[in-house]
């Protein structure tokens, strides 16, 4: 049992919505759809739920080619950002309304309503109505209702936009329980790079309605193909600056040798992008080899145990000064105006060229997924 | 957006198809038929080409009273709608008085045509209608049995107190769209009354608008039961508008020929008209909306 | 500009509430004291269904309390509109005026208080360029993609320095997450410039933290605690605060104190999660002693707690049971002894295999006596708090 795209377009009205998407999800698999705002993920979930007929290509169902054919018989539900339920139906008709449509039998509907709510913790509410509900109760009435049926393929369209950051972290945490033991394809859409990470399932990063990468999110964290794709994964966004590398030393305002750093040492002499995540840029000397920076506090944004500091840079003395951002893990306050140094570890730099394609990632140690 | 082809839906047109055929496209083609053709009874009739229609746009008669309709629903468009968002606009917005208000505006809508007219003949009367015999009595020269203006503005005023109410429901529809951020938004802004009307109730109320407008011409231009009934076209011509005049043409005069073929030509002025208004509106909606495409 | 108090605030939505003492249930806000000073940047922050909102709305004016008083200074301002308030607001979805374009939008606030054209013109130029709204300063507000109506209509909340104080209900609702980074810097910078009054509605702690000076939180119509975002991390003062703040949310461990009879001097001080028996300060053994209450908690930041492979002193060993990589950390969840605890350790730690050793540094575990935090000791100067520093 799989779910497949092959070479799918979406053009509406000479606009392209989708552009050339071959994707394969397997069953029992949690699959991520990561991209902003217009990146193409609802409209991909459209036409996988048979919403949408696509311009080109073909969607495989169990290797069935299922084009065409109407949504209502494809055997899968779906969950919406905006919490969609019968208004006028208690919370266990809501539930049960699939399976009743399905013509399950009285006992069997009443064992497995009776299960899903227990699962997504409304067992107690079933005689309510949804609008009694809180709004993260309403939208796990929503979900009961998709799951409920043991649909094939189950869409999720950024269900957890509409709820308070508690919740989300909740229901996620439940989510990835509940499809653990499931043969059932799920796919999520979803703008935020930590909810992929946090989901950690197969991830596509759709850009522009092209598929920038697919595979694991942590993957993806640590070798992004571009520089879209990496700061796609940076909250706050990663900060960049271009530079030329002459036989192995860095040209900078204090010219860097890097000689001595595992990714970095045989890079081709030419110019290139490259780019550091806020975490990763320091205030103190450690021990490895860095660049050092003279930067100009713009802004401190002190979080409750973290402080993002907003400086202006500039690498190179004839550059203009770029705006960066760095994560300290712990709060400290600066005046605005300021002068700080800043320590740039080589071994954490990830290097692109001058179109955005990766070429060099930093090692990174600890990726296994237990 | 693409929309997975399914053919079988069109089963579903077939009846309403049958039933639009039955009841305008195959009458509408009996009329063309006469239109083209001078019957003189049962089995006497000569084709004599558009000669009918030559007729019709050079009758003077039917130039006057296509003035008068003209004349009069424009009238109507003028005070039904400002007046229906007058009304919409002040009309509580919950509790009982909603419901009781919204009651009261939907009665004139439900009295059958002829009976409107009935009810203003008679209330209208200078001896026995309290609204002709109030005008009188407040020394104010009334009769629009024989006063050509007071017969005019008498329709007009009856076909404002059976109509308002149907631009005044559509435009309280149209508030109740709202949502209510926007009041709030306006009256942080300081926005005045006439402000927050202009900005967010007018621009909002422009899709219901241009139903209320289209449906108010079309059913203005078609009048015919109520000045029938209320003064019988009269006194003179001042009341007999185009339906009317058709009507004596077909019916009192028997020339089926002409009636068809005004017919047509009536029908294709309603046509016009509707069609104008409606691109005309729809037009400043789209150079509003530039070529921004929603996904 | 003005400094916001309430004195004595209860709201509630039906028509005939019962009593606030007996029936807090039929209240969405319960007699609450507050004061917003002057120039302060504070956040609202809560869960959804928390009364946020509604206490946003009685400080605008849109909704009219059902006790209690609002002041703006030392007027009470519970008879007044919105308009007469002199606030503006900016509501979670954009509310633009479609038909103006977006400097008409912009202008309007400024031109109902009869601005000077001229003036209109350099404030709306001035407030565009700072929200990056110049270039579509032309356009029609209705043919405005959702993140570039909101800036709009953030602008026009804050195109007026006159007024008392800017309201925002959660603005960032429907903003990209890149984009919200650069909009919150945007609001902090205005803050430092105009020093008017800000509130700030959210359910999203970071969004809270980064923007506030200081935070007051709310849970079933209460301010169950007001301070610096530090002070909410490091202190929760209820175990809900505790919970709430944070991702993950803080880890509290069940405990008994030992018991009376048996006691011998290895217990001293000590109090069990089952059989090991963990060490705490004195204030809170002081605290403990004259307590009846069954429901006692030890609260630690998932944070705080050390984490090592090797045996410590005064380490517990636990197992792991998962390892989720997260960008700039990982979190551990690990078995200590049948409790499940979150731990946040650095990006970059490895782990040879499942069994580990948990550190829980005394000054950082909190003890909860029926939710509430207690044996803390008393802070003698706010200011010396927040230099302490944490890594």
């Amino acid at each position: 049992m799989a779910l497949e795209l092959k070479d799918v377009s979406l053009l509406v009205e000479e606009q392209c919505y989708l552009q050339d998407i071959s994707l394969r999800f397997e069953a029992g698999s949690f699959n991520v759809l990561l991209g902003r705002t217009l990146a193409g993920k609802t409209s991909l979930l459209r036409v996988l739920a048979g919403l949408d007929k696509p311009s080109r290509g073909q969607v495989f169902y169990n290797e069935q080619d299922v084009t065409g054919v109407a949504v209502q018989k494809r055997g899968l539900s779906m969950v919406y950002q905006q919490f969609i339920n019968y208004p006028h139906l208690t919370v266990w008709e809501n539930i049960a309304s699939p399976l009743q449509l399905a013509k399950v039998s009285a006992g069997e509907i009443t064992r497995r309503v009776k299960h899903i709510a227990d699962m997504l913790h409304i067992g107690e509410y079933l005689q309510r109505l949804p609008l009694e509900l809180s709004g993260g109760q309403q939208q796990r009435c929503a979900m009961a209702r998709a799951l409920v049926k043991d649909a094939g393929i189950v869409l999720f369209d950024e269900p957890l936009v509409n709820l308070d950051y508690k919740l989300r972290e909740e229901l996620r945490s439940e989510l990835k329980v509940l499809f653990k033991t499931r043969e059932t394809i799920a796919i999520y859409a979803t703008t935020e790079a930590h909810e992929a990470l946090a989901l950690s399932g197969t991830t596509t990063l759709l850009h522009q309605g092209k598929v920038l990468q697919a595979g694991l999110a942590q993957e993806q964290f640590a070798k992004p193909v571009n520089l879209y794709a990496a700061d796609l994964y940076s909250e706050p966004p990663l900060n960049v600056f271009s530079a030329s590398v002459d036989n192995g030393v860095l040209q900078i305002q204090s010219p860097t040798s890097l000689a001595d750093i595992a990714h970095l040492c045989d890079l081709p002499n030419g110019q290139y992008q490259f780019a550091i995540r806020p975490n990763h840029i320091y205030l103190q000397p450690n021990n490895t080899a860095s660049i050092v920076l003279r930067a100009k506090v713009d802004l401190a944004e002190i979080s409750a145990s973290e402080t993002y500091l907003h400086v202006e840079v500039s690498v190179d003395s004839d550059q203009t000064s770029l705006s960066w951002t760095l994560h300290i893990l712990s709060i400290m306050s600066f005046r605005s105006g300021s002068g700080i140094d800043i320590f740039l570890p080589l071994e954490d730099l990830f290097v692109f060229d001058l179109a955005g394609k990766a070429i060099r990632w930093p090692d990174t140690h600890s990726l296994e997924v237990k | 957006m693409n929309k997975v082809p399914n053919n079988k839906a069109w089963w579903l047109v077939l009846p309403m198809f049958l039933l639009v055929a039955f009841s305008a496209i195959i009458p509408l083609m009996t009329v063309v038929n006469y239109s083209l053709q001078d019957i003189f009874d049962q089995n006497t009739a000569y084709f004599v080409g558009v000669e009918w229609y030559q007729e019709t746009l050079r009758n003077t008669r039917l130039h006057d009273s296509l003035l008068r309709q003209f004349g009069f629903s424009f009238s109507v468009l003028l005070i039904e709608i400002p007046l229906g968002i007058v009304v919409a606009l002040m009309m509580p917005t919950r509790g009982w008085q909603a419901s009781a208000v919204l009651i009261l505006l939907a009665l004139p809508l439900l009295i059958p045509w002829n009976v409107v007219g009935t009810i203003w003949q008679v209330f209208a009367r200078g001896d026995i209608g309290l609204f002709g015999w109030t005008l009188n009595n407040l020394g104010i020269d009334y009769n629009y049995t024989s006063n050509p203006l007071d017969a005019w503005l008498t329709v007009l005023l009856m076909d404002v107190w059976h109509w308002t109410s149907l631009v005044a429901l559509l435009c309280y529809s149209g508030l109740r769209a709202i949502p209510d951020a926007y009041y709030q938004a306006a009256k942080i802004d300081r926005a005045s009354p006439w402000a927050v009307f202009r900005y967010i109730q007018l621009p909002r109320l422009r899709n219901v608008l241009v139903i209320g407008v289209l449906l108010r011409f079309m059913d203005s231009f078609m009048i015919y039961t109520e000045p029938f009934v209320l003064t019988g076209g009269g006194p003179g011509t001042s009341t007999t508008f185009l339906s009317q005049t058709l009507t004596q043409m077909a019916i009192g005069q028997f020339d089926i020929g002409p009636a068809a073929a005004f017919s047509l030509v009536y029908f294709l002025i309603v046509l016009l008209v509707s069609w104008l208004f409606f691109t005309t509106i729809t037009h400043m909606e789209k150079s509003d909306n530039g070529n921004k495409h929603d996904k | 500009m003005a400094t916001i108090t309430l004195k004595s605030l209860a709201h509630s939505y039906l028509a005939q509430p019962r009593n606030p003492q007996t029936h807090p249930q039929d209240y969405a806000i319960q007699a609450l004291d507050h004061v917003w000073k002057q120039g302060g940047a504070y956040a609202l922050l809560g869960p959804s269904g928390c009364g946020k909102s509604t206490l946003l709305n009685i400080i605008s004016g849109l909704l009219s309390p059902s006790q209690g008083e609002v002041l703006f200074d030392d007027q009470v301002v519970n008879a007044l509109s919105p308009e007469q308030r002199n606030i503006a607001q900016v509501f979670q979805f954009p509310v633009v005026y479609d038909a103006m374009t977006v400097a008409e939008n912009l202008a309007f606030p400024l031109k109902n208080i009869k601005m000077p054209k001229a003036q209109i013109k350099i404030k709306v130029r001035e407030i565009a360029d700072l929200l990056e709204l110049t270039d579509s300063l032309d356009k029609k507000a209705k043919n405005l993609s959702a993140d570039q109506k909101q800036k709009v209509s953030m602008a026009r909340g804050l195109v007026r320095e006159d007024v008392s104080a800017i309201l925002f209900d959660e603005p960032l609702t429907v903003i990209d997450p890149n984009l919200k980074w650069k909009l919150r810097r945007k609001l902090k910078q205005i803050h430092e410039q105009l020093n008017i009054t800000m509130l700030y509605v959210t359910h999203d702690q970071l969004e809270a933290a980064t923007f506030a000076d200081e935070i007051a939180l709310m849970y079933q119509g209460k301010i169950v605690q007001f301070g610096s975002p530090q002070e909410l991390f490091e202190r929760p003062n209820h175990s809900f605060v505790g919970y709430f703040i944070g991702s993950p949310g803080m880890n509290f461990i069940p405990i008994k104190k030992s018991e009376e009879g048996k006691k011998n001097e290895k217990d001293k001080g000590r109090v069990f999660y089952q059989n090991i028996s963990l060490a705490i300060s004195g204030s809170q053994q002081a605290a403990l002693k004259s307590c009846h209450s069954t429901n006692l908690k030890l609260g630690i930041r998932p944070e705080f707690i050390e984490l090592s492979e090797t045996y410590e002193a005064n380490s517990f060993p636990a197992s792991v049971l998962s390892v989720q990589h997260l960008g700039s950390y990982q979190l551990v969840v690990v078995d200590f002894a049948g409790l499940e605890m979150q731990v946040r350790v650095a990006e970059k730690m490895q782990f040879s295999g499942a069994g580990v050793y948990l550190v829980f540094p005394s000054q950082w575990l909190k003890l909860y006596i029926d939710e509430y935090l207690v044996g803390e000791p008393v802070l003698v100067n706010k200011g010396d708090y927040k230099s302490e520093n944490h890594e």
